[in-house]
């Protein structure tokens, strides 16, 4: 669980760490705490899951990754958990979750993230999910995002 | 898409995790990429400044901190498209809403601090809408290895 200290850490930091040769005691500065702290708070939070990765986070637009496309796949319940580990080490897929069907409009129960420079790459990508996947999936489908209508980051208030 | 230089390409591409809990992280993570501490510094700056990284350090996982968070998909008629995402919009819980090609061609991310703060924010749309909302919450989450490499 976090404490009091830990969300004045998530909100010192949500934008980013300072870019000086000592951004762990610049914040301890700002929090009033010492650099050691910072750092293990830093280390726990990390190996707690709270933080997935601490680094360069690339706007994929701005990469020219501009294709975001939702592959969707209707697969056994028996089997997801085995295909949804083996769709997620895909090194193109950028999340990859199971959720619940919504019959009968919405037969699909795994979600894999696909981003790629274009539509095409993107459906190769998902040609290669499908060829991994194989007869276990009785169909899927990619939903492309023809627009952002909304996007904000994460709002935490200390 | 940008063009990047060989500092710019190292950063990106070796720099997605992993960053130092050490006093002079730069200096330490400058080494395996061949950087001094200080071009590190700048060539990361210049990449936050052009708008090629969104940012750069930890990456907050939403949930794990104590939120709550919730896909959720609408199938709305193309005349009352726009209307209805101000309406949806309009909700400080709603964090990103995408068009996407499909009958249910609108979806979008509920997230609040307290779980039961997404059912009703859900129920408010549907009340003013008129629409189902179809709720996707995730039912398991697989480990993902993406990294972008330019």
């Amino acid at each position: 669980m976090l404490d009091a200290i830990d969300r004045r850490l998530i909100a010192a930091t949500q934008q980013g760490l300072p870019l000086v040769r000592e951004p762990y005691r610049e914040l301890a500065g700002r929090l009033g705490l010492d650099e050691a702290e910072i750092i293990a708070r830093l280390k726990r939070l990390l190996d707690d899951g709270a933080i997935r990765r601490i680094g360069a986070i690339p706007n994929h637009y701005a990469l020219g990754f501009t294709a975001n496309g939702m592959s969707v796949w209707d697969v056994a319940d028996e089997l997801v958990a085995e295909i949804g580990a083996r769709v997620g080490a895909l090194d193109f897929v950028t999340h990859c979750y199971e959720r619940p069907r919504h019959l009968p409009l919405w037969p699909y129960n795994l979600f894999a993230m696909v981003h790629g420079r274009s539509s095409d790459e993107v459906h190769s990508k998902v040609g290669e999910i499908a060829a991994l996947i194989g007869p276990a999936a009785c169909s899927h489908d990619v939903l492309f995002s023809t627009r952002i209508l909304k996007k904000t980051g994460l709002r935490i208030a200390a | 898409m940008a063009f990047l230089d060989p500092t710019a390409r190292a950063i990106v591409n070796g720099l997605q995790g992993g960053f130092p809990l050490t006093p002079r992280p730069f200096r330490d993570a400058g080494r395996d990429l061949g950087l001094s501490e200080d071009e590190l510094i700048e060539g990361i700056g210049a990449l936050v400044d052009s708008g090629t990284l969104s940012r750069f350090g930890p990456l907050w996982n939403a949930e794990q901190i104590g939120g709550a968070v919730c896909l959720a998909a609408m199938a709305v008629p193309a005349e009352r498209f726009e209307a209805v995402a101000e309406q949806v919009n309009a909700h400080p819980e709603i964090a990103h809403n995408y068009e996407r090609a499909h009958q249910l061609n609108m979806w979008f991310v509920v997230s609040a601090d307290d779980p039961r703060r997404i059912n009703q924010v859900i129920a408010d749309i549907e009340q003013e809408t008129g629409l189902k909302v179809h709720a996707m919450p995730k039912a398991r989450e697989f480990f993902v290895g993406f990294r972008v490499e330019v």
